[in-house]
């Protein structure tokens, strides 16, 4: 019944919200994106100030030295919202899952050679701490960014980090029948073993960091910008070639959330320093600290990953790194 | 201390999906009060409400995994006790 | 080797604990700063267990499921042009408000959880606020899918998020929430969690999409039951974080029972509006506020307080004045919308005789009494078109910021409660007991408030006169006054004549 009205009556009288019209236009609908991150969160007219921080609104510009005219410029080039993220996810973990299972079922790690299970033990599973830390560090972005786009991007990292801290987890499980030895002798190497400690006192240090995007920028571009192409990519690759492609099954998950995880964080670099040359300067001076404080606490790990060669892996993962984001306008 | 035992609740969505469970309800727990309301059914008992994982998986023909139960939730009062075979409300 | 079998506990439990650390190169205070101010004492957060053990592979395949089947509805919904299906387009009220007022809650919700989700100390109370704060972005996210094909039909949906920071009745939400927000992690979650979302919430979201679906919207329905699926999730992490409270230190009680009362009191004002779009603004009401409140409040929450009891924590103070009110509020709400209908961002309209047979029914020892008489005079004034909205601005309390409306109803309900108190030389008005203790206990915090009223007197409102302040609010003409006669009643009424037509032929 309601068919047959439509054809005459039933037209629109607007095509989108009227914050939506004003950012993209009357012509067309808003797509589920738009619709999704923009311009949610409150801007104006606080009622309080949060007890624990007198000098600040419940949301505040202040919160960070980066200034942008509108804090809706950047846009995520994946779309996500909740839906299109939760089930992009879905999908991912159906094959983790699988790949689990099938490791499992088959004893896969029984064919693996001792020295590259130890291998991973030694270089892999502490990476379930950097994940963890990687967590409470976009949680934190989310906690303290401006504007709904970005709090929405985060909570979707944290949220990847957290599942990737628990697959890191299931491999250590996987490896020892289900004992917890692995995953024990891991955060006593994270906890003790002097070739952690450099990136564990970096990263401890990033907790309390007081500027949300210096904090982006650690994390988010240089922390992942060096450890997911040395360990996820390289290291794995060199795993394989030792006998142990099982692992590379067990970490696909992780490869190809890093691909897809550097479109946003190269669109973010890139907006905000074509901003203004203040920005591009404060993005050039953390970018150039970080890279400094964590290439030299990875050098160790490096090393226990690749031996003498690491040295130069993470010499020229770093160099990819530099050069990516000077495509994006930060330069060091 | 009277003996008298307060209210547990369960709602679901009253759809295809949750008919099995509902079902499961009214089988495991014979003294519950289910309501069908416009668009959820609530199923109330005194003291404790219980939903079980084999009775579910013999209305449903397939295996049923206890956590399946929240696609189809709308609301529940009482303490839960949720494991691999049962998804159990109380009051004490 | 044959592997260990792991049951969920254990699994789960390797799977959240033992990844966070004692930190040495940063005090742990520095690190979870915001924890202890409060005076909560926790002396052993691994004492803390999840409810639902769910890890994150786990979460993204059943909430994908959810997302999948919701989204499918809102497609179908606005490719059969689903709206043409309501009862009533008046109906649409409920959800201008809903919108305004409800989604922003969401998006707070989920901020406020981050929050916590950064800053609690122990390892598994950090990771269940961090699922409940990405459910709450869900929640906003998709409400604001839904509502968009409305928005695409009807009056008054198309800003809420500028209003919500503006509007005069919309700071009763927007205080409330950042009320929680500006507290610490605990209160806030004793706030949200655990007086708003256990307590309350199944009188906002029940009985409302139960409503929903009396009222022949499938879109809404899809979403709200869609939502309440984590709203369970979430109100029984409300419950666990408050018998952990109560479980690690004896020092926590009397906190806790301040902040309960405190915050029950602002979450049962806010939902006032919530009575009024029950009773009222809903075509057909499939249950009374009232019949509600007894339900979910009087009988669910009693049982809950019983359960509670064993630790000291007593009733929320002032509750029984809420159930006396329960005869009253919803009309006294919606009597003020009416009174001030030119100046909300959705439609008003008197009650038809067939509702006002319904809420006579419904409320046989007040409504005849005191409401009656008063919707029946409007009515013949309008009738005559005598009719005129009040002029002047309500005075709005200090600290739930609805209109001074509330009645004496324990003992004469025809007086206007009014309470007030003086803090540095300045008198501060109160719509009851209630309101004014949690002001007394901390006027710091409630002298800051941004009132509307006040704000509009003092020029930052676009203007002085009425079409300026809702030309500020971005109200447009059509968006407020009488449901009848509307943009919206006439686009109804076509659809409606063109589907006798087609009925006919
Ligand atoms: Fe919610
Ligand atoms: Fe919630
Ligand atoms: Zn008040």
């Amino acid at each position: 019944m309601s068919i047959e009205i439509s054809a005459k009556s039933i037209t629109p009288v607007r095509l989108a919200y009227g914050n939506l019209q004003q950012r993209f236009g009357d012509k067309k609908p808003a797509s589920r994106y738009q619709e999704a991150v923009y311009d949610i969160q409150p801007t104006a007219n606080f009622q309080y100030r949060p007890l624990w921080d007198k000098n600040h609104d419940i949301y505040d510009v202040s919160k960070t030295a980066i200034v942008m005219e509108d804090w809706y410029s950047f846009a995520d080039p994946r779309q996500y919202y909740y839906g299109s993220y939760t089930i992009a996810r879905a999908k991912q973990q159906e094959v983790a899952e699988h790949n689990f299972a099938f490791v499992d079922k088959r004893d896969l790690f029984d064919a693996v050679p001792e020295a590259v299970k130890q291998a991973v033990r030694d270089v892999l599973i502490p990476l379930r701490h950097v994940e963890w830390a990687a967590n409470m560090n976009n949680c934190q972005i989310t906690d303290e960014c401006y504007g709904s786009n970005f709090s929405s991007v985060a909570m979707f990292n944290a949220m990847d980090r957290l599942g990737m801290a628990q697959y890191v987890t299931r491999i250590g499980l996987l490896l020892d029948g289900n004992e917890e030895t692995t995953l024990d002798a891991a955060k006593q190497a994270w906890m003790d073993a002097p070739q952690w400690q450099g990136l564990r006192h970096a990263i401890e240090d990033m907790f309390v960091l007081d500027d949300w995007f210096e904090l982006m920028v650690a994390q988010n571009f240089v922390l992942d910008g060096l450890v997911f192409p040395l360990l996820y990519d390289r290291f794995e690759k060199k795993l394989t070639q030792e006998g142990g492609s099982t692992v590379a099954m067990l970490t696909e998950f992780m490869d190809d959330w890093y691909q897809e995880t550097v479109r946003w964080t190269n669109a973010l670099a890139k907006v905000t320093a074509k901003e203004s040359t203040e920005n591009q300067a404060l993005l050039s001076s953390w970018v150039s600290k970080w890279m400094d404080r964590l290439s030299i606490a990875l050098e160790p790990i490096a090393i226990e990953a690749f031996g003498d060669d690491g040295a130069n892996e993470l010499v020229e993962v770093k160099a990819e790194l530099l050069d990516r984001l000077a495509k994006q306008g930060v330069t060091v | 201390m009277s003996d008298k035992k307060n209210t547990v609740f369960l709602i679901l969505q009253d759809n295809e999906d949750a008919r099995p469970i509902i079902e499961a309800v009214e089988q495991d727990n014979p003294d519950a009060n289910i309501q069908y309301q416009p668009g959820m059914v609530r199923m109330e008992a005194a003291g404790r409400l219980l939903v079980n994982r084999v009775t579910v998986e013999e209305n449903l023909g397939r295996e049923w995994d206890v956590q399946e139960l929240h696609l189809n939730l709308i609301s529940l009062g009482g303490n839960i006790d949720e494991d691999e075979d049962k998804f159990e409300i109380s009051w004490r | 080797m044959p592997a260990k079998k792991l049951n969920l506990r254990k699994r789960y439990e390797l799977l959240t604990r033992g990844m966070g650390w004692e930190t040495t190169y940063q005090k742990m205070d520095d690190v979870f700063p915001y924890d202890s101010f409060e005076g909560i004492k926790i002396t052993d957060w691994d004492k803390w267990e999840d409810p639902f053990r769910l890890t994150m592979d786990s979460y993204w395949k059943f909430q994908a499921e959810k997302e999948k089947k919701l989204y499918a509805v809102i497609d179908s919904f606005a490719q059969n042009n689903g709206q043409t299906n309501l009862a009533c387009a008046s109906y649409l009220s409920a959800i201008k408000l809903f919108i305004t007022g409800v989604t922003p809650l969401e998006y707070g919700a989920h901020r406020g959880f981050a929050h916590l989700g950064r800053h609690f100390r122990g390892d598994g109370a950090r990771i269940a606020c961090q699922m409940q704060a990405i459910d709450e972005l869900r929640h906003a996210q998709t409400q604001v899918h839904t509502i968009s094909h409305y928005n695409k039909h009807f009056s008054g949906l198309h800003d809420p998020f500028h209003q919500f920071d503006r509007v005069w009745y919309l700071s009763v939400p927007k205080s409330f929430i950042e009320d929680a927000m500006s507290s610490g992690p605990f209160e806030f979650i004793t706030s949200i969690s655990f007086a708003f979302e256990y307590v309350l919430t199944n009188l906002l979201f029940v009985p409302f999409m139960s409503g929903a679906a009396y009222n022949g919207d499938m879109a809404t329905v899809t979403f709200g039951f869609s939502a309440q699926s984590d709203e369970s999730r979430h109100m029984t992490l409300g419950l666990e974080i408050i018998k952990f409270m109560l479980e690690q230190h004896e020092d926590n009680l009397p906190i806790i029972q301040r902040w309960m009362d405190k915050h029950f009191w602002r979450a049962y004002r806010l939902l006032g509006l919530v009575a009024a779009m029950q009773d009222y603004m809903l075509t057909n009401s499939p249950m009374s506020w009232k019949e509600a409140w007894e339900v979910y409040f009087v009988e669910n929450g009693g049982a809950l307080f019983e359960d509670l009891s064993r630790y000291g924590l007593k009733m929320p103070k002032y509750h029984e004045l809420a159930t006396a009110e329960a005869d009253h509020i919803s009309h006294q709400i919606w009597s003020v919308f009416c009174s001030l209908g030119n100046a909300t961002g959705f439609h008003t309209f008197l009650p038809t005789e067939e509702k006002m047979a319904w809420l006579s029914e419904k409320y046989p020892d007040t409504f005849d009494k005191y409401y009656r008489p008063r919707f029946e005079y409007w009515a013949e004034q309008k009738k005559a078109g005598t009719f005129e909205y009040q002029k002047g601005l309500p005075q709005l309390c200090q600290v739930c910021q609805i209109p001074m409306v509330f009645t004496e109803v324990q003992t004469d309900p025809m007086q206007i409660s009014y309470r007030v108190t003086e803090h540095g030389g300045d008198k501060y008005h109160f719509c009851s007991d209630g309101c004014k203790d949690i002001f007394e206990h901390e006027p710091e915090k409630y002298v800051q408030a941004w009132l509307p009223v006040h704000q509009i007197y003092q020029g930052n409102c676009g203007g002085p006169t009425l079409p300026e302040v809702l030309d500020w609010y971005k109200f447009k003409p059509e968006d407020s006054g009488d449901y009848i006669g509307s943009k919206d009643y006439h686009r109804w009424q076509e659809w409606k004549g063109a589907d006798k037509k087609v009925k006919q032929a």
